[in-house]
């Protein structure tokens, strides 16, 4: 990492570390796959004698992984040694283990209130060092500088970017004494730092992160009427950016953060436009006597997929950015809808009805095959991982609304229950720096 | 009391005989065109007894404690719907032509035509059907008589549940149009 990107990485870390509060969180529980998971030991990182951490460093950075479903991080009663410094290290004995891959780490207390966090992959086998940082942090930045960690990590390990410093945007609904009360809410990508970014007594729908990861755009009843707005995540400062009579949904962001497409019914009927912020402009993109929404933009920005219901069920039809060229995408089973792009634009994933249930499902936009990835009856709001690895999306357990991610591939599922009510409508961020 | 119930049912046999006579026209998406119009005044003008013409000034006259009557087809206030179907069934159409009535005779009135939908699926394609479902309530009443600017459609999809069951039981009382009067 260069110097001037760790600096923009902090600076940015300490302006996100502002507003967060005491609130419910969110606790993952692997319920599917672990086969083929490469062992890795995590060493807990060394601290300086007397100097208690305010958190588990290799705690979080083992969790990560775990959940990754790519890598089984060895309990912690299973270390054989606690090396501080790669002189500690030992090869043969993690070999004997079966241990691939080890991490050690050392916090360092410069200063009073300031860490510098430093840590060495090893390839076990080869006896030789894979990669190795040293990160300066406040006391409220250790828990993002372990994502930023596991992120290395798990990049150098497999070749592909991590997505474990990333936040989740998602709705829940608790029965209060008077009636239910709605909130947006922003999470770390594991659950933890919750904090409510938004309340309402009227329902909050479909949070969507800018391309920046700056901003969320969202709908709200609270003028008992649905309303499109944009919430700065950091400042919370909010602005409403439509409101016509009628349907005001589906946001959508263009890659280049300029333009909303969003679902109105102003001229009679739930048609697709594109909103553009600077001067609010309005383009229509679909007219047609059936549904047509819950656009999403291909990563290149050149095309939308959208759910339309004009050959008589709900179905996925993409069209180019100006609203020409339409084509149908989905053709197995009469029920497709709220897409989302995966980064590479190669795949999209929905929601699909499999028999009397609704699941999550993947469609490879190339072959236009369609894999089913889920077993729930009422799976929905699915929304992919920066990365493309896991797929986050609604679902429901107990009678609960609950959020559950799954792998690309389908083989690894988890589930985030929240400790009261109803979680529902996940939106994975985008890498939020770098 | 007894009397009254039979004036109503008078009324909705009345308002029976407008709608089978003109509600083949006025389903689907398809805007309304002037003959359906036309058969309707003129079915009306065969059938000769002026029914329609009583009930439709009989439901304007009304006044708004009608609404509270639980023997009114106007206490009735909720229209249900089958899976992704916007299509209004027989026995909704009658409700909707009292209330159509009702409001053509009080233009100082408006109605929120609120669509809803069961948890089912996507939820903005959902906001969709709810809203799909209101037009279709707006366009019924509208073809007998109610002004546009009276009609206000709103959407909720699936977030507004009347019932929270996760079955049938529940979905069919979910998927539905409630009419919220202005200033009830």
């Amino acid at each position: 990492m260069q110097m001037k990107d760790m600096m923009r990485w902090l600076l940015l870390a300490a302006l996100l570390a502002g507003s967060r509060g005491a609130l419910a969180v969110l606790t993952i529980e692997i319920t599917q796959g672990m086969e083929g998971a490469s062992p890795i030991a995590i060493v807990p990182f060394a601290t300086p004698a007397g100097v208690t951490l305010p958190e588990d460093i290799a705690g979080i950075i083992s969790a990560n992984l775990r959940r990754s479903g790519r890598f089984a991080p060895l309990p912690e009663a299973d270390l054989i040694a606690r090396p501080r410094e790669a002189g500690d290290v030992r090869f043969q004995d993690w070999r004997v283990l079966g241990v691939g891959d080890l991490v050690i780490g050392r916090v360092l207390q410069p200063a009073p209130g300031r860490y510098e966090v430093q840590f060495q992959l090893f390839d076990v086998f080869r006896s030789r060092q894979l990669t190795g940082y040293s990160i300066p942090a406040r006391p409220e930045e250790l828990r993002r500088v372990a994502h930023r960690i596991s992120d290395l990590i798990y990049e150098t390990l497999t070749g592909e970017p991590g997505a474990f410093d990333t936040r989740i945007a998602y709705v829940t609904a608790e029965q209060g004494a008077e009636g239910k009360r709605y909130a947006l809410q922003v999470a770390d990508s594991d659950g933890h730092n919750s904090r409510t970014v938004l309340r309402s007594p009227q329902p909050l729908m479909s949070p969507a992160w800018s391309s920046d990861g700056q901003q969320l755009a969202y709908v709200s009843f609270e003028g008992r009427k649905a309303a499109i707005y944009v919430q700065d995540v950091g400042t919370g400062a909010r602005r409403e950016v439509a409101a016509f009579d009628g349907i005001n949904g589906a946001p959508a962001w263009s890659p280049d953060g300029g333009r909303l497409a969003v679902t109105l019914s102003r001229d009679g009927n739930p048609e697709i436009y594109v909103l553009h912020l600077a001067d609010k402009r309005l383009q229509r993109l679909t007219n047609n006597a059936a549904i047509d929404t819950e656009p999403a933009w291909s990563p290149d920005g050149n095309h939308l997929v959208f759910t339309s219901d004009r050959g008589g069920a709900p179905q996925l039809y993409r069209m180019d950015s100006r609203g020409g060229s339409v084509e149908r995408l989905s053709f197995e089973g009469n029920y497709n809808a709220g897409a989302d792009y995966s980064a590479d634009g190669k795949r999209l994933t929905l929601v699909h009805r499999d028999g009397r249930d609704y699941r999550i499902a993947v469609l490879e936009l190339d072959s236009k095959r369609l894999r089913v990835l889920t077993d729930g009856s009422l799976d929905e709001s699915p929304s992919f991982a920066p990365n493309g690895s896991m797929i986050i999306y609604a679902t429901s357990a107990g009678g609960r609304g609950v959020l559950a991610a799954v792998s690309a591939d389908g083989r690894f599922r988890q589930r985030l229950t929240l400790s009261g009510g109803d979680v529902r409508e996940p939106a994975w961020s985008p890498v939020l720096r770098r | 009391m007894k009397q009254q119930m039979k004036m109503w049912s008078g009324l909705v046999l009345a308002l029976g005989l407008v709608l089978a006579l003109s509600a083949c026209g006025t389903r689907g998406k398809a805007p309304l065109d002037a003959t359906v119009e036309d058969r309707g005044s003129s079915a009306g003008g065969a059938a000769g007894t002026g029914t329609e013409a009583l009930g439709v000034q009989d439901y304007g006259r009304l006044g708004m404690d009608a609404l509270q009557d639980p023997a009114s087809p106007l206490y009735q206030r909720v229209v249900y719907f089958e899976f992704d179907s916007s299509t209004l069934s027989e026995a909704d159409q009658e409700i909707l032509a009292a209330h159509a009535a009702f409001l053509a005779g009080h233009p100082e009135l408006t109605v929120a035509l609120e669509g809803h939908t069961d948890e089912r699926g996507s939820r903005e394609y959902n906001i969709g059907l709810g809203e799909s479902r209101g037009q279709s309530v707006r366009r019924q009443l509208e073809f007998q008589g109610v002004r546009p600017d009276q009609i206000r459609v709103v959407s909720y999809g699936e977030e507004r549940p009347a019932a929270d069951g996760h079955d049938e039981s529940a979905w069919r009382l979910n998927r539905r149009v409630e009419l919220v009067y202005g200033g009830q």
